[in-house]
């Protein structure tokens, strides 16, 4: 074999890779979020717009899920400067993972609009709610309880796509791991454990998701396993 | 000699005890009752007869030999002698009624295909389901699949019956179908446990009635002492209130 | 936009179409093994994750460990990890291989958790019946259970297929010819960007949208079926 892992060169780097995990975070969060809200957009219109802009959407959300996020970022990144658009990598990762999220958040959101139109509305008349209350008290926790399991779901998705942006030089989890790696060159102890600190983030996050969704929203989430 | 004996049995559902300390002993070609309100057991100890749960303590006996419900080779035995029918039919979604019923015999017993069809094809007509051989079991009505599950047990060639609450999930007008199939299988001298909620039908056909509350025997009598004039207070509250709803 | 136009005869050399339809070609190889292995191997880890019996317990902790590992870290990692790993140990040097390797790890472990959620979604009543009649774990699974889950399987199983398609686009970190390192030879070559990546875009969606289509039009049938 004539290697030997050797960790403890690579453990001085985990203060380091760690923070990287910070960054991953928050590209996760800002393009889930400004993917919501898109696609929040793009659902309402998908549900109450016209014919046109029905099709547009729908074009859209077609074209993100059916292309690779990865060659959406890299068309962001080195396409758009031929029209004078100069995205710096970070912008340009959280654009085209914001741009990717819209469209399958959309679709997410799309559902849970349409899951509540046909009975609740009709039980919420019947019992002579205003309009703002029908929101408040049946629409709104109906559709926060539809749709955090899949919202969850794709965040997850998302926190696991942040690593593509260590492609475009981006310092989040696993940038950083390259960086270390081009230092000390000990690579499969660094991706191992750059794996393991995924898995260990990956695990939280579900393990929070689901604790907030049962109990704040009454989902039905499994919290172990 | 018994053909079931059951002595000190404990059995649990994770934490529950679900049976406690029963005993119990039933003689070939008895028909005996189990009677009692909900989470009392009953379905409990068939389940536990077949292996569907396996006891912490206690001695069951099949035709005076003791079964070890650790032991897979004992668990095959009391298989093949004891057959159960259930609340819901569990009849298998993929296959017609014809495959239902032999597919046991044939593929678990390993008994001569065309032999296990022909036995398979009598017990359906028997129950009077000979022209939906081929039909499938999300075709048939809740009386009808009841009845295919009745052959299909009745096909594995079993020394005892077991009938866990057979017509609790049927419409009323589709039980006299499923009782009239059991009151001609008693006719034809078959053991059989029987845990039912049709008290003039426990009343009418069995030897013995077992009166089962939180997880124990409170009372075993013939069914004229048990409907009217029982000995424990409990069976009293419980019968009294049966027929009262009645 | 005058340069475009100008560009396009010369990037649409019939060099370049075979160069990007083979590419098309491993990009949609690496998928369909990977998933063909990850439905047959991650159809015997759900069969083994299921069992019941204590001398089978460190096989069924082996199997949720793997599952959670390669379900939860991303594609590149896992990607770079084994590259890295088989630099080492010095089997091969086959960027493909290794790609496939990596494509094969992951899909067997998400179409394992897939396989697994349909065998789970078959009443137990079914297997009680089954157990009554002295039917043994295997050949419930065989002639009862399966039976009835594949058509809870096939729609999650093909969407993941259509999902890993895209997924594949991470292969050109190590510089396989799929379709997206095509992207990036043909843009470092001179090619304008947006054409290079344009059309792999819409190569990829060429790939991608009948699959689609096609998963759609099956799981509205599967629907249908049932009823």
């Amino acid at each position: 074999m004539g290697y030997t892992l050797v960790y403890t060169q690579v453990l001085e780097f985990f203060p380091y890779l760690i923070k990287g995990a910070w960054i991953s975070l928050q590209i996760a969060v800002l393009a889930f979020f400004g993917g919501m809200f898109v696609g929040l957009v793009f659902a309402t219109i998908r549900t109450f717009g016209n014919k046109i802009s029905n099709k547009i959407v729908i074009w859209y959300v077609t074209f993100f899920t059916n292309t690779p996020q990865l060659v959406q970022i890299y068309f962001l990144f080195f396409a758009l400067p031929e029209f004078g658009i100069l995205l710096s990598p970070y912008v340009a990762v959280l654009v085209g993972m914001t741009l990717n999220a819209a469209a399958y958040l959309c679709e997410i959101q799309r559902a849970g609009f349409l899951s509540i139109r046909q009975n609740e509305l009709d039980a919420a008349k019947t019992l002579n709610f205003t309009l703002v209350q029908q929101v408040k008290y049946v629409i709104l926790p109906h559709i926060m309880k539809v749709l955090f399991p899949p919202l969850s779901n794709h965040y997850i998705i998302m926190t696991l796509g942040t690593s593509m942006a260590a492609i475009f030089g981006v310092e989040e989890l696993t940038g950083r791991a390259f960086n270390i790696n081009s230092e000390t060159f000990r690579s499969v102890e660094i991706f191992s454990l750059t794996a393991l600190v995924y898995i260990v983030i990956t695990f939280i996050a579900t393990f929070l998701l689901a604790i907030v969704g049962r109990y704040f929203f009454k989902a039905k989430m499994r919290i172990i396993q | 000699m018994y053909q079931i004996e059951i002595k000190s049995l404990n059995a649990y559902y994770d934490k529950l005890h679900v049976l406690r300390d029963i005993d119990l002993q039933v003689k070939k070609g008895e028909i005996v009752s189990l009677i009692g309100p909900s989470g009392s057991g009953k379905s409990s100890l068939l389940k536990m007869l077949v292996g569907l749960l396996i006891p912490k303590s206690g001695v069951v006996k099949i035709n005076d030999q003791a079964i070890n419900y650790h032991k897979k080779l004992d668990l095959r035995t009391v298989r093949e002698k004891i057959a159960i029918v259930f609340q819901q039919y569990n009849l298998f979604q993929n296959m017609n009624v014809l495959k239902n019923v032999c597919i046991a015999p044939t593929k678990i017993q390993k008994r001569n295909a065309k032999e296990a069809e022909e036995q398979a094809v009598n017990l359906l007509e028997k129950v009077g389901l000979k022209d939906k051989l081929k039909s499938y079991p999300d075709e048939l009505s809740g009386g009808q699949q009841q009845r295919v599950a009745i052959a299909r047990a009745l096909c594995l060639n079993p020394e005892i019956l077991l009938l866990d609450e057979i017509t609790s999930a049927l419409d009323p007008e589709l039980v006299k179908e499923v009782l009239d199939t059991i009151r001609l299988l008693a006719s034809e001298g078959m053991t059989m446990l029987i845990v039912s909620h049709e008290m003039s039908f426990v009343k009418e056909l069995s030897s013995r009635v077992v009166f089962m509350d939180n997880g124990s025997i409170v009372e075993v009598n013939e069914p004229i002492i048990i409907f009217d004039s029982p000995k424990e207070k409990r069976t009293l509250d419980f019968v009294s209130k049966i027929l009262k709803d009645k | 936009m005058e340069r475009l136009i100008e560009e396009i005869p010369s990037f649409f050399t019939i060099w370049n179409i075979i160069f990007l339809g083979k590419a098309m070609g491993v990009t949609f190889l690496l998928t369909a093994i990977g998933c063909l292995i990850g439905f047959s191997v991650g159809g015997l880890l759900a069969i083994f994750r299921k069992t019941k019996t204590l001398f089978l317990l460190p096989l069924r902790i082996l199997i949720i460990l793997y599952t959670e590992i390669f379900r939860r870290v991303p594609f590149l990692v896992s990607l770079l990890l084994i590259f890295y790993v088989f630099q080492i140990v010095k089997i091969s040097d086959n960027l493909f291989l290794i790609a496939t390797i990596t494509v094969c790890l992951i899909a067997t472990a998400f179409i394992g958790e897939i396989i697994r959620s349909g065998i789970e979604s078959i009443n137990q009543t079914q297997w009680d019946a089954a157990t009554a009649m002295n039917f043994s774990y295997f050949q419930t699974l065989k002639e009862i259970i399966f039976p009835q889950a594949w058509k809870v399987i096939l729609p999650p199983a093909f969407s993941f297929f259509i999902m890993f398609i895209k997924d594949t686009a991470l292969a050109s970190q190590i510089g396989v010819m799929e379709l997206t390192f095509t992207a990036k030879i043909l843009n470092n070559k001179g090619f304008s960007p947006l054409l290079s990546f344009g059309t792999v875009l819409i190569l990829y969606f060429i790939l991608s949208f009948p699959l689609d289509r096609f998963g759609k039009y099956m799981e509205k049938k599967l629907v249908s079926d049932r009823n």
